[in-house]
């Protein structure tokens, strides 16, 4: 099976993250960029199938230069090669934009099966799978917590506020996966050196087909007006409990009108 | 006054849920709301007098054993069908999975913008989204096309406004393409009776201080006093005492309920990315050091088996 696993060079969550204040995008600059954690059970797990299944996985990410850092990384885990689209123009670009050039570069890659983390830690917007799989007129089986792989069917188990869903299709199709779906390898000292060697084919604008007009800030389809930063907020009363510590919780509780 | 679409958010067991009113509340703000049913056969019956009571003047229902039957994809065909024809101010939808999945969608199928997770929208459009866990607050736009906005829950305070809306059936023709992801079984195991979890007023959550996935039962017994949900931190998830789509935090559920009740959580990033935004918020743990006193109201440092039982009691007693 011939599976792609989509990613995202993203800020660090654990650390203070900005919006720049020349274009209010966000400011990867001075970030310690990482890849974004759910991306990594999305490479476990196609690396599960094709330790099953048989065939190669690919790492397609849209990013700029400084994300083959991020790309090497997740060789390291163990995927053949990665397919990394870097275009100056990209600056900027909406979701729609990005679907478009994800879209584009899948297409040229021949993918049965796409996997991707259910969103990124940065935006947290969770649309990608969908608008991939719309435009590419495939499946999207997204928020999996378990996917199996029978031929060419598949069926996750699909998280839902009250419990799950069971959804199957036909490859090809796209996949998004929750972080209970397994548990990411580390990689190994041996995969660390191969993957200094594993091909990173880079792709420009000018490969795909895609005009510079159609993506980046100017042809992006939402503008951030503004931004600014939220008053940390600031630690209330804090008692050490000398045996009436639930009693006082309460009382807190009461003034608050919560009881 | 144009029409706002709201695409109506509900569950089988509860109907509408409440982020679908606070929708209606926003939507009567921008023009006339409309809300949008898009489900399985008979499913805007009984939806239609709480959805008049918010405000609704006119509800679309689209209803099919095919919308139901297969993942997003024939709900964001009808709805895209429908805002070509209406040609609404705006475009509303919850900002949960399937929310933002339709309209991830519907913005491919129009090329049109989208804004997520927002928790307010002016009349011009603007909207207020906050990000980076709750640090950073962003005022953005849609700059191509209509306003395609999904709302965060709890951003809004749910009004009345009574109206009698009218019923309008829609065709629902849908392609093969939208049926290539086929659900084939859904399994409930949101258990009791207690309010969903980012729609709750009030949270109670246990983090990995709980020690096991019996002890818990603290945690739920408190949630059940105040009426609130139950949550839990990513240790506690990882750990195994809670299921994970009760996980708050980074990599699980944004809330940001009137009240958070933390207990035995330390306080980690990842958890605060998901609750730092509640209104007021109480913490009980055994370290005075812990992050979570930071942003607490209210915290208590000592042993929550301690703590836990004999505010439960005090509860009680109040009550």
């Amino acid at each position: 099976m011939n599976i792609v696993v989509l990613v995202k060079q993203v800020p660090d969550s654990g650390a203070d993250r900005n919006l720049r204040s020349d274009d209010n995008t966000v400011d990867r600059g001075s970030a310690n960029n990482v890849i974004n954690e759910m991306d990594e059970y999305a490479i476990e797990e196609a690396l599960k199938i094709k330790e099953a299944h048989g065939g190669e996985v690919t790492v397609l990410t849209m990013g700029p230069d400084r994300a083959t850092e991020s790309i090497r990384k997740a060789l390291s885990m163990g995927p053949d090669k990665a397919v990394h689209v870097v275009d100056d123009a990209l600056h900027g670009s909406c979701a729609v934009a990005t679907s478009k050039v994800l879209a584009a570069a899948l297409g040229q890659l021949n993918a049965d099966l796409v996997i991707c983390g259910a969103e990124s830690t940065d935006g947290r917007v969770q649309v990608m799978p969908h608008m991939i799989a719309e435009r590419l007129g495939v499946a999207a089986l997204t928020g999996a917590r378990k996917l199996t792989v029978d031929g060419s069917t598949l069926t996750v188990e699909r998280q839902t506020e009250e419990g799950y869903e069971v959804v199957t299709a036909s490859t090809p199709a796209v996949v998004s996966v929750w972080d209970t779906i397994n548990e990411p390898r580390y990689p190994s000292f041996k995969g660390i050196m191969a993957a200094k060697k594993k091909p990173v084919q880079t792709l420009s604008l000018g490969d795909l087909g895609v005009a510079p007009t159609e993506v980046g800030l100017d042809g992006a389809t939402s503008a951030v007006l503004e931004h600014t930063k939220r008053p940390p907020r600031s630690g209330g009363a804090k008692i050490t409990d000398e045996g009436e510590g639930g009693v006082k919780l309460v009382e807190f509780l009461a003034t608050e009108k919560f009881v | 006054m144009s029409e706002v679409l709201v695409v109506v958010e509900a569950t089988r067991e509860f109907g509408v849920k409440k982020v679908t009113l606070e929708m209606l509340t926003l939507a009567r703000e921008l023009g006339t709301p409309s809300a949008v049913v898009l489900g399985g056969p008979g499913a805007a019956e009984a939806l239609s007098a709480k959805l008049g009571e918010y405000g609704a003047e006119k509800i679309y229902a689209a209803e099919s054993e095919e919308i139901d039957g297969y993942l997003v994809a024939p709900k964001a065909t009808v709805l895209a069908e429908l805002v070509k024809r209406v040609q609404p101010a705006a475009v509303l939808l919850a900002s949960a999975q399937e929310g933002k999945e339709i309209a991830a969608r519907l913005a491919v199928k129009l090329d049109n913008g989208i804004l997520t997770d927002i928790v307010g929208l002016a009349a011009d459009g603007t909207a207020t989204q906050v990000a980076f866990a709750g640090s950073t607050i962003v005022k953005s736009k849609v700059t191509k096309g209509l306003p395609l906005v999904t709302v965060r829950p709890n951003s809004v305070n749910p009004t009345p406004a009574a109206a009698t809306p009218a019923v309008e059936q829609l065709t629902v023709s849908v392609t093969d393409t939208d049926k290539l992801a086929k659900v084939v079984d859904r399994v409930a195991e949101q258990k009791g009776s207690r309010p969903e979890l980012t729609e709750a007023g009030i949270v109670v959550s246990g983090g990995r201080g709980v020690g096991n996935a019996d002890n818990f039962k603290l945690v739920e017994e408190i949630a059940d006093l105040l009426g609130g949900a139950v949550g839990a931190s990513r240790a506690a998830v990882d750990s195994g005492y809670y299921p994970h789509q009760f996980q708050v935090g980074q990599t699980g559920k944004t809330v940001s309920p009137q009240l958070y009740v933390a207990l035995g959580i330390s306080g980690a990033i990842q958890h605060r990315a998901g609750m730092q935004t509640s209104k007021t918020i109480v913490a009980v743990n055994k370290d005075g050091e812990a992050p979570i006193f930071e942003l607490a109201d209210f915290g208590v440092v000592g042993d929550l088996f301690k703590i836990v039982p004999q505010a439960a009691e005090e509860i009680r007693k109040r009550k």
